[in-house]
């Protein structure tokens, strides 16, 4: 698979949780605070961000990393890396 | 008009599925009913043929109001005067009613009534839009508050189309109706509240290795383990399961679990999850999926409100370690678990780090005392030290 850019990577992540939460305002983020604590995302709604990224990027995500996608930035570095885009 | 939990005093009924004429079966879908909780479906009991219905789209009804007439399977159609016709109250549900099947197809003829997101619904009540006319991004898919804002510029664009007065405020509603339960319960029953710690670490690392193991769609939450235990551990306690009805105790012989999930915008509801005690950790997994995705985004159906027997309350990874509910009338407890932290614990002769959860007990006095509550909470933690025997 090609190496995703991070923009590429950015917008599928937005585009997801703007899916899970219809309410979400994606220029309201503030890339470097927890996800959790600025969008109404309980457990599953997470566990379905993480199955849609799964399922739109092709990036395997094991649980133990979930912790990883806890920010917007923290979350494109990891996806980045996992893409091999560096 | 059934009652759909303990704080409903009327509801609206916003569409029929079927029509005079349509032969019906049990459990079948026959209305949509909105309440303050969102649009609830609501079920019919008995097999027949539809005669007569009486309650017009768009009325706001009393709880106990017939909502149409029902023949018996034969009766004839013109022989059967109105006032012999049954009535069709879908609830409460006889004790012995099997699960629900899945959701009927709606009736031919009858339009699919669109998905929408309670805060889409908030946002059209408040802008004035019907949201029924709302067309969702994606066709079949659920309205979103940005589905609604663009049909609200649309209609700016042409304002020859008048303006609906606005509905009231969904949130309002939403608190007015848990305030009316929460009040009943404190005023009618006597609580007692238990709290333990239970040592949690063996059914983590269980569900971790199990997790790796599957793919991401196969994965089970944290709480479904815990469901089941609480479930089956209800098996040694049972007069923690069930209701206060007339002034006694009526045990349940099913464990419906009704699991509190809050409603995106605010508040909560906790619809059930059937049989938790005997399903397996897969199908508890995608119960919980399915009734999640409905409060959340679709609407549940009215055997989901009433059923439960029990409430179970999980805070998951980002509440506090303890929470003691408020027991939902007419049941008779609530089970609440916290987020499991790491503590130091005296663990095999020496203090180590342990994953900890606090889980709680509030029980109706009239029913059960401390010492059976204790002993639930006890066979909990036992249950929850062989995780593998959990499946």
């Amino acid at each position: 698979m090609s190496a995703l850019t991070r923009a590429q990577i950015r917008s599928a992540i937005l585009d997801t949780l703007c899916a899970i939460a219809p309410e979400t305002d994606p220029a309201g983020i503030t890339p470097g605070a927890p996800l959790r604590e600025q969008i109404d995302l309980d457990s599953m709604d997470f566990l379905n961000v993480i199955i849609r990224l799964h399922e739109t990027l092709g990036i395997d995500i094991p649980e133990s990393d979930y912790a990883r996608l806890a920010t917007l930035d923290s979350a494109v570095d990891y996806l980045a890396r996992r893409s091999g885009a560096g | 008009m059934p009652t759909l939990g303990a704080d409903m005093e009327a509801g609206t009924l916003v569409e029929w599925l079927v029509k005079p004429g349509d032969e019906v079966k049990r459990g079948q879908v026959v209305a949509v009913v909105e309440t303050q909780k969102g649009a609830i479906e609501i079920e019919i009991w008995e097999n027949g043929t539809v005669d007569r219905l009486v309650v017009e789209t768009g009325r706001k009804v009393p709880v106990g109001e017939v909502l149409a007439l029902l023949r018996a399977p034969g009766e004839a159609v013109a022989a059967a005067p109105v006032a012999q016709a049954r009535r069709i109250e879908p609830t409460p549900r006889p004790e012995a009613a099997p699960p629900a099947p899945p959701r009927a197809a709606p009736a031919p003829g009858a339009p699919a009534r669109a998905r929408i997101s309670p805060s889409a619904r908030q946002l059209a009540g408040e802008l004035g839009i019907d949201a029924q006319s709302v067309q969702p991004a994606e066709p079949g898919g659920v309205i979103s508050r940005a589905d609604v804002e663009r049909a609200a510029a649309a209609r700016k664009a042409a304002p020859a189309a008048a303006a609906k007065p606005a509905a009231p405020d969904w949130h309002a509603q939403m608190r007015t109706a848990i305030a009316a339960a929460m009040s009943r319960s404190k005023r009618e029953i006597p609580h007692y509240y238990l709290a333990t710690d239970i040592d949690v670490t063996v059914v983590t690392g269980w569900l971790a290795a199990e997790n790796v193991k599957r793919g991401v769609a196969e994965r089970l939450l944290p709480v479904v383990p815990l469901m089941k235990a609480v479930a089956v551990a209800l098996r040694e306690v049972p007069e923690l399961n069930g209701f206060w009805v007339d002034g006694a105790f009526r045990p349940s012989a099913a464990v419906h679990l009704g699991m509190a999930i809050a409603m995106r915008g605010g508040g909560l509801v906790a619809p059930a999850i059937h049989d938790a005690d005997r399903k397996s950790l897969d199908a508890l997994m995608a119960d919980l999926r399915d009734v999640t995705t409905r409060v959340r985004g679709g609407r549940l159906r009215g055997s989901e409100m009433s059923d439960p027997t029990i409430t179970l309350s999980s805070l998951g990874e980002q509440g506090v370690e303890g929470v003691f509910g408020v027991i939902y009338p007419p049941q008779v407890a609530i089970v609440g678990l916290g987020k499991v932290t790491e503590r130091a614990w005296a663990h095999q002769g020496t203090v180590a780090i342990r994953k900890v959860m606090t889980a709680t007990l509030s029980a109706d006095h009239r029913v059960s005392d401390g010492h059976r509550g204790g002993l639930f909470l006890a066979a909990l933690a036992r249950l929850l030290q062989e995780p593998e025997k959990l499946r």
